[in-house]
């Protein structure tokens, strides 16, 4: 990458470099350099073989092993992450998607043998997994390592080559992330560019196979329109405003607990966490004063000094955020804030109406809306009145009430009485439905993502005798031969031709 | 529908694309017929939560997927199978749960006006209404909000439409075209080879999206090849195709210039007749075609079949990969190497080893393209889970809040450790080696318990 002499916008926006310090920004016209040599190394088959995808799997496993104190760092230098997260929300579980991708990839790669129907008993017919070619991979700043290197595994497993583009609001992370992979994996298939949101849709033009995006819907908005004029697949994680129903019957302290957590690790900055509470009106004092217990507990009576509490990532979302604080609802507590090192406490605010400036957004910080509702009904109706979010949440011992607020209101997942923990889960397609994305991944679904499922038919050529009969001049007898075959086979498979 | 009102169906698409009836009911309804037991026979077992492995964090929990339907689909048909592509779609919508907007294609008018008339009797009009009419109709549908568009057609009008469906961030599935390869080794029983081929080739006279579009062979082969799709037209079509019942025409006047035009650098060996007044194409063979005329420059989609020479499966394959990737891919051989080497090496939407199209008919095969020849896939459970969203659920209980503990602020390193130790899944623990480490932990719980209280 060569040194550019002039800082860009990006750069000199958030203060970082002086003149003369080299810009690692990558523009649209050098990744059509590293998109030729992807495109070369997977046209020579470098990435079909087991051998080379395990061990690029492999690698990345190292590669967060061997340096876990500088993503620790780096994390901590971009969004006062506390050790505990990084590690845990961040490498453990790239890690172990990895690992989970190295224990099934054999499986996975094996093609499927599916039902024969009666024509079809003496041909092979299968599915075989192929890769796509060169995929993009964009992260975004809330989790930048998770969210670049989880989809980055599913398309290892898959075979394809791929470019990744960390975020530029987390640039510690991105220069590490863009230091470290060529170390570690295949320099001709792999590489990390460092290119602005403004500058993606252009380099989605340049023609993928696949585009994997992770960021907010506006974004989302201009990478799927300039998806389209390329006719590039894509799969498209994006944010919403995540419901969270607290009925009366629930166990108030353990209920405080799950959700206090939910929302404020990572200082709030997370596409999964509870977005606003819809609390049953009997409760809503009570959970109040849980929440601050909890609160009181996890961060001590002043969050600024604790080192489990993080920072936003940058002066933009921390002004946005504190705008929606200061224009909404009251607060009941937390609230502080201070602009030098864009830290803003745990804030819970009640009182809140529907019109307010906080309901109107996603919420990116540590800011937890309390709305009443009188019951699941209400509740229902006000969730169904929102865009599809990415998760939905409910707490509740009455396991009806789950029930009614998950068959009633749809989301791209659903958790009761817990937040979060479904979207870490390797067996689960994590993905959005309607304004919040499309497509999924984690585990088997980052594979089959990245894969084509290509139907194949073997047939003999033997046997003509039995495929005369859909040969023209076609008669009237053959025909009733035929149906009177399809609706025979129809009782024990689908179609049937003898053809 | 289709059982009571087979003559009415079967009328229209003879007037659209001169279909014999028993054509029809062969390539259109028998097929939909079949798709719709199937899909009845199997809809509680495709609707049902799907059950997934659990981890040892989430041991106590109840962990599924649940399909959901996605809402309301839009169906935008094609004119070539107009019931099959129209109405298979729309199975898999009803399947699912979901209401459907469908849009016949307008080029075959008189099976559009059918379906308009028809289907409002047979099916709810409220939830899956009918719309007709060109592209001004098309173009105002496309600016309302669905929750999943399904095309099926060329890439040119697919990339508008996924144009449109991206600015309301609606998932598309396209069924498009392309150049469907097919190589005939020298190594195969041509006869039967080229029966298959010309069966492939000039059913719906040439107008299906995964027909064989051109031939790859060696030159040796070329004529012995040429000689047998001779004979097969003649046994299928008689000597004169323009009268025979069971040829079809060009669905129009702009589509049979497109195809001409096509002829004009390459040479005849077969057929070449035409009738522009009727719409009328025989069924015709190119021989010694270059692979810059004009013939293979775009998607046929009419009955010419150009033969390209080329000297083995290397060159083949070569061949194949420098060009999009086509819907379909057919190799003709009896030896299982070549096929091996073309699946490894190739990609296609399908691929179809020694027969044409039937891969369409097995619903436990997913159909669709790749590339430019489309995204998404459908028939049989694919059209299920293509139109359904697969919503992960995770439900727990508000007890066990000592497992949770270790993850909550302030944060330890011992609390580190505990969490290591839960989430990396190391091994793939089978429910027996699940029982045994709850064993192992439950025994040293009773000695940390024991110690503690001594």
């Amino acid at each position: 990458m060569s040194g550019k002499v002039k800082a860009c916008y990006a750069c000199q926006r958030n203060g970082r470099t002086r003149l003369g310090e080299p810009c690692l920004k990558t523009y649209p016209l050098e990744c059509v350099d590293l998109l030729r040599r992807a495109r070369v190394a997977f046209q020579a088959g470098r990435t079909l073989k087991e051998n080379f995808r395990l061990a690029q799997l492999e690698a990345v496993v190292r590669m967060l092993e061997e340096h876990e104190c500088d993503f620790v760092d780096a994390l901590g230098r971009d969004l006062h992450k506390p050790r505990f997260e990084t590690v845990m929300s961040e490498l453990l579980l790239v890690k172990n998607e990895a690992l989970y991708a190295i224990s099934n990839l054999k499986k996975w790669m094996q093609p499927q043998h599916v039902e024969r129907n009666l024509s079809t008993t003496l041909d092979q017919c299968l599915v075989v997994n192929e890769p796509l070619g060169v995929v993009f991979i964009v992260g975004t700043w809330s989790s930048p390592v998770q969210m670049c290197l989880v989809p980055l595994v599913g398309a290892i497993a898959a075979g394809n080559c791929a470019i990744i583009n960390p975020s530029e609001c987390t640039y510690h992370t991105s220069e590490l992330l863009h230091h470290l992979i060529p170390l570690y994996l295949d320099n001709e298939c792999f590489h990390v560019i460092l290119a602005g949101v403004s500058d993606l849709p252009e380099v989605v033009e340049l023609k993928f196979d696949h585009v994997f995006f992770t960021g907010n819907r506006e974004e989302g908005n201009r990478i799927a329109q300039a998806a389209a004029r390329t006719l590039t697949p894509v799969t498209l994680i994006l944010g919403g405003k995540n419901p969270c129903y607290v009925d009366c019957q629930c166990d108030i302290a353990t209920t405080a607990q799950r959700l206090a957590w939910a929302r404020f690790h990572n200082a709030g900055q997370s596409l999964v966490a509870p977005d606003y509470i819809l609390c049953h009106a009997d409760v809503k004092a009570r959970l109040v004063q849980a929440l601050k217990c909890c609160l009181m507990q996890f961060y001590g009576p002043d969050p600024r000094e604790s080192r489990s509490f993080g920072r936003m990532v940058n002066l933009e979302i921390f002004n946005r955020t504190r705008d929606m604080l200061w224009r909404s609802g009251k607060v009941a507590m937390g609230g502080q804030v201070i602009e030098a090192e864009k830290y803003i406490a745990p804030t819970i605010l009640t009182d809140v109406a529907e019109s307010d400036p906080i309901m109107q957004q996603d919420v990116f910080g540590p800011v937890l809306p309390v709305l009443t509702v009188n019951n699941e009904d209400e509740a229902i109706a006000f969730i169904n009145k929102q865009e599809k979010p990415l998760c939905v949440y409910a707490y509740s011992n009455n396991s009806k009430v789950i029930s009614r607020l998950m068959s009633e209101t749809s989301s791209g997942s659903f958790c009761s009485n817990d937040s979060i923990l479904q979207s870490l889960m390797v067996a689960l397609p994590f993905g959005g439905v309607g304004a919040s994305g499309t497509g999924s991944y984690h585990g088997r679904y980052s594979f089959d993502t990245f894969s084509h499922r290509k139907s194949c038919l073997l047939r003999g050529t033997r046997f003509e005798c039995v495929t005369y009969l859909r040969y023209p001049p076609y008669e009237d007898r053959n025909l009733s031969l035929m149906t009177w075959a399809s609706t025979l086979s129809q009782k024990s498979q689908g179609w049937c031709q003898i053809l | 529908m289709f059982t009571e009102r087979q003559k009415e169906i079967a009328d229209a698409v003879k007037k659209d694309l001169n279909k014999s009836e028993v054509g029809t009911q062969l390539y259109e309804t028998l097929g939909l017929e079949g798709e719709i037991s199937l899909a009845i026979r199997k809809l509680k077992e495709w609707a049902a939560p799907r059950p997934v492995e659990k981890n040892l964090l989430t041991l106590s929990d109840t962990v599924y997927i649940k399909p959901e339907p996605l809402g309301v689909v839009l169906i935008i048909g094609a004119w070539n199978y107009p019931w099959a592509v129209t109405i298979q779609p729309l199975i898999g919508a009803i399947a699912a749960g979901n209401a459907a907007v469908i849009k016949p294609s307008e080029v075959c008018v008189h099976t559009a006006k059918v379906m308009e008339d028809l289907l409002p009797v047979y099916i709810d009009k409220e939830l899956y209404p009918v719309v007709t009419g060109g592209v001004p109709e098309t173009q105002e549908l496309l600016r309302q909000r669905f929750d999943h568009i399904f095309y099926t057609g060329n890439s040119v009008v697919g990339k508008l439409i996924m144009e449109a469906a991206a600015k309301n961030l609606t998932p598309v599935t396209l069924e498009l075209g392309g150049k469907s390869p097919c190589y005939i080794d020298k190594n195969c029983d041509i006869s039967i080879a080229c029966r298959r081929v010309a069966w492939g080739k000039y059913t719906n006279c040439g107008q299906t999206c995964i027909a064989p579009d051109y031939i790859l062979c060696e030159p040796s082969i070329q004529d012995r090849v040429i000689e047998e799709i001779k004979k097969s037209i003649k046994e299928f079509y008689t000597d004169n195709p323009k009268t025979c019942t069971d040829y079809g025409r060009i669905i129009n006047q702009r589509h049979f210039k497109r195809i001409m035009a096509m002829l004009e650098d390459s040479a005849i060996a077969v057929g070449g007749e035409n009738d522009e007044s009727d719409c009328y194409i025989a069924p015709t063979v190119l021989r010694d075609v270059k692979p810059e005329a004009k013939v293979m420059q775009e998607e046929i989609f009419g009955p010419l079949l150009p033969i390209l020479s080329v000297s083995g499966l290397d060159e083949a394959i070569k061949f194949i990969n420098k060009g999009e990737k086509p819907l379909a891919l057919y190799v003709f051989t009896s030896d299982d190497k070549v096929i091996k080497r073309m699946v490894d090496e190739t990609s296609s939407g399908g691929l179809l080893a020694n027969d044409c199209l039937v891969h369409y008919s097995v619903s436990s095969l997913p159909f669709g393209g790749v590339g430019n020849s489309g995204m998404g896939c459908y028939h049989g459970k694919f059209s299920f889970d293509q139109l359904s969203h697969l919503r992960s659920c995770l439900i727990k209980q508000l007890k066990m809040e000592g497992v949770n503990s270790m993850r909550y602020p302030p944060h330890t390193p011992k609390k580190l450790g505990w969490a290591r130790f839960f989430i990396l899944k190391t091994v793939d623990l089978g429910w027996v080696g699940r029982m045994a480490l709850l064993a192992v932990l439950a025994v040293v719980a009773a000695v940390v318990l024991q110690n503690y209280l001594l």
